[in-house]
């Protein structure tokens, strides 16, 4: 089968993220970027299925050029293929984004023939958008079901499972097909040896971006109000363990 | 003008988020001088028009199709369009959720307009002729954008537990909507469930005892159960503690894991890096137990302890047991 991988370049912040003086972006002089964690467990989940089903996995990203680390990333843990839709900023709004996608994905389609799966990472650890696999799937004309905590293929059909309040739902698509997957959904493997050497030798394949500007304008980005905290040190070691239980008795925690 | 609520349930019970967005939608709306309606979606829910009432609605929009019997983000993202396309709402707002988000999307994409997920405030001076100023959540929450919706309908959901369902009851008008749905939306309807056993879950307890690196492998983490236990609690983990393979997924705290707001939240050998912060930072008190005095969560947490949770741990639940014996 053949699967197609959407993921995105995403700082990895530490204890504090800052912003730029222009307020536009998170300043990344000092942060190392990976990839968004649900299309993590998106490549992976992509990767079993070829493993057990065999075929390719396609891994696609729209970004700086720079966001060809991520690609060589995901070939490094098992990905075959890669796609690179460079744009010169960090981010385009959804709708803008979306429309990219979904145009290079029909181009590579006329050339390869239909993926069978087109994953999603949920939302973008970032960005927090939660929209634009939905909007990638309506223009391809697919159906997508997102919050993806398993994806099994059954008889030719991609089985999902997603968690509720009550417990879990089960949805069934016929492919082609299109999932935002979670993170949980599975354990992302390390890079291989094997892996590491087919991430230096893959063909990273080069598309054009193009797409409308969408209805969504950022302004400016802004830190949350800190919570004031004088922390009150219990103690050191374990005789801070009477205090500690003081605490949990005050807390109401044993009645 | 009009602000749009769309209600978010699960097979006819209302969910606790969709009460904030019906106050939220009622505030909207008196500030721009709107009318303030409702939509719900499967005649499953028609009886929520009563609930809706309580809230202030002045008309209840229930879409109905044979097919609405379960949730399906595609047809319920049909559904939502169509009832946009013929009432023209200035605003529609949804549940910062799950299925909030996704139907949303869904609206979003067939009616080909911008869509602002998890919003925190609402430009105070929005009148519903100008574009409208959002406030809204990113990185789950430890970063904010301030974004500008410009489309002539603005589509957002609320971000949970920001404004908190308040009465305000008037009598609703019921419009019972046909809605036209076909074939291309009728696989992605839930096709099966498997209810969870009830009992109490880490997004419900009450006492959460949590390990990070720090607790240094699976079975380390005995001791953190055992503590857990005495406190009638449940034990989660961080990030770093999935990734290593010593707890399950389901576990975690944090902005891909799961949000949680106990009474207290201990936290043993957990660093607090933004990604675990955001899932915790609901707690209403937090006992921080560490070996490094600087680290990010001692200095957020309200109450810490400085030392090995390895020794700290075990000596907390040998007091309790003196102190508590069962």
């Amino acid at each position: 089968m053949n699967i197609l991988v959407c993921v995105k370049r995403v700082p990895a912040p530490g204890a504090r993220i800052n912003i730029t003086s222009d307020g536009q972006q998170v300043d990344t002089a000092f942060l190392g970027f990976t990839v968004s964690p649900h299309e993590e467990c998106a490549v992976e989940q992509a990767v079993q299925l070829i493993e057990k089903h065999g075929g390719d996995v396609t891994v696609l990203t729209l970004g700086p050029t720079e966001a060809e680390e991520q690609l060589r990333t995901a070939v490094s843990t098992g990905a075959t293929k890669a796609v690179l839709v460079p744009i010169d900023t960090t981010d385009w709004d959804p709708q803008r984004t979306a429309q990219a996608i979904a145009k290079v994905i029909g181009e590579l389609e006329a050339t390869n023939g239909k993926y069978d799966l087109v994953l999603f990472g949920n939302e973008s650890a970032d960005s927090c958008g939660y929209q634009v696999g939905v909007r990638a799937a309506l223009k391809l004309g697919r159906p997508i079901v997102n919050g993806a905590k398993g994806l099994d293929i059954e008889n030719g059909v991609a089985v999902i499972r997603r968690e509720s309040d009550a417990g879990v739902e089960i949805y069934k698509l016929k492919m082609p097909a299109c999932v935002g997957v979670k993170e949980g959904i599975n354990l992302p493997r390390y890079p291989t040896m094997k892996g590491r050497l087919a991430s230096k030798k893959v063909e990273i394949t080069q598309s054009t971006a193009s797409g409308e500007i969408g209805g969504l304008k950022l302004i400016t980005l802004k830190r949350p109000p800190e919570r004031a905290s004088n922390t009150k040190i219990l103690g050191n070691g374990p005789e801070a363990a009477s205090a500690v239980v003081d605490l949990l008795e005050e807390l109401g925690v044993f009645k | 003008m009009t602000v749009l609520a769309v209600v978010e349930h699960d097979r006819g019970t209302i969910t606790d988020a969709s009460l904030g967005v019906l106050t939220a939608a009622r505030n909207l709306a008196k500030q721009m001088g709107a009318k303030f309606e409702a939509l719900t979606i499967g005649a499953n829910a028609d009886a929520l028009s009563e609930v809706i009432s309580k809230y202030g609605a002045t008309t209840v929009h229930q879409a109905h199709n044979a097919m609405l019997t379960d949730f399906g983000p595609e047809a319920w993202g049909e559904s939502i369009a169509q009832v946009v396309r013929k009432t023209s709402p200035q605003v529609v707002i949804s549940s910062g959720t799950e299925r909030g988000h996704e139907i949303i999307a869904q609206a979003a994409a067939r009616l080909d307009l911008p869509a602002a997920m998890n919003c925190l405030e609402f430009d105070k001076d929005f009148n519903g002729t100008q574009p409208l100023k959002v406030v809204r959540a990113r990185w789950g929450g430890s970063l904010m954008e301030e974004t500008e919706i410009d489309a002539p309908i603005k589509l957002v959901t609320l971000a949970n537990h920001i404004v908190e369902g308040a009465e305000e009851p008037t009598s609703s008008t019921i419009a019972v909507f046909e809605v036209d749905l076909d074939d291309s939306v009728k696989q992605t309807f839930v096709q099966d469930r498997v209810e969870r056993v009830a009992g109490v879950t880490l997004a419900t307890s009450p006492v959460v005892v949590s390990g990070g690196r720090g607790v240094g492998s699976a079975e380390a983490f005995a001791p953190l159960e055992e503590l857990a236990g005495l406190l009638n609690g449940v034990v989660g983990c961080s990030r770093a503690v999935t990734n290593n393979g010593w707890r399950n997924h389901t576990d975690q705290v944090g902005q891909t894991g799961t949000r949680i707001a106990p009474d207290i939240y201990i936290a043993c050998g957990i660093s607090g890096a933004i990604q675990h912060w955001v899932g915790a930072m609901a707690s209403k008190n937090i006992l921080a137990i560490n070996i490094d005095a600087q680290a990010n969560i001692v200095t957020k947490a309200g109450y810490a302890v400085i030392g090995d949770l390895h020794v700290v741990v075990p000596a907390i639940s040998a007091e309790i047991r003196k102190r508590h014996p069962k």
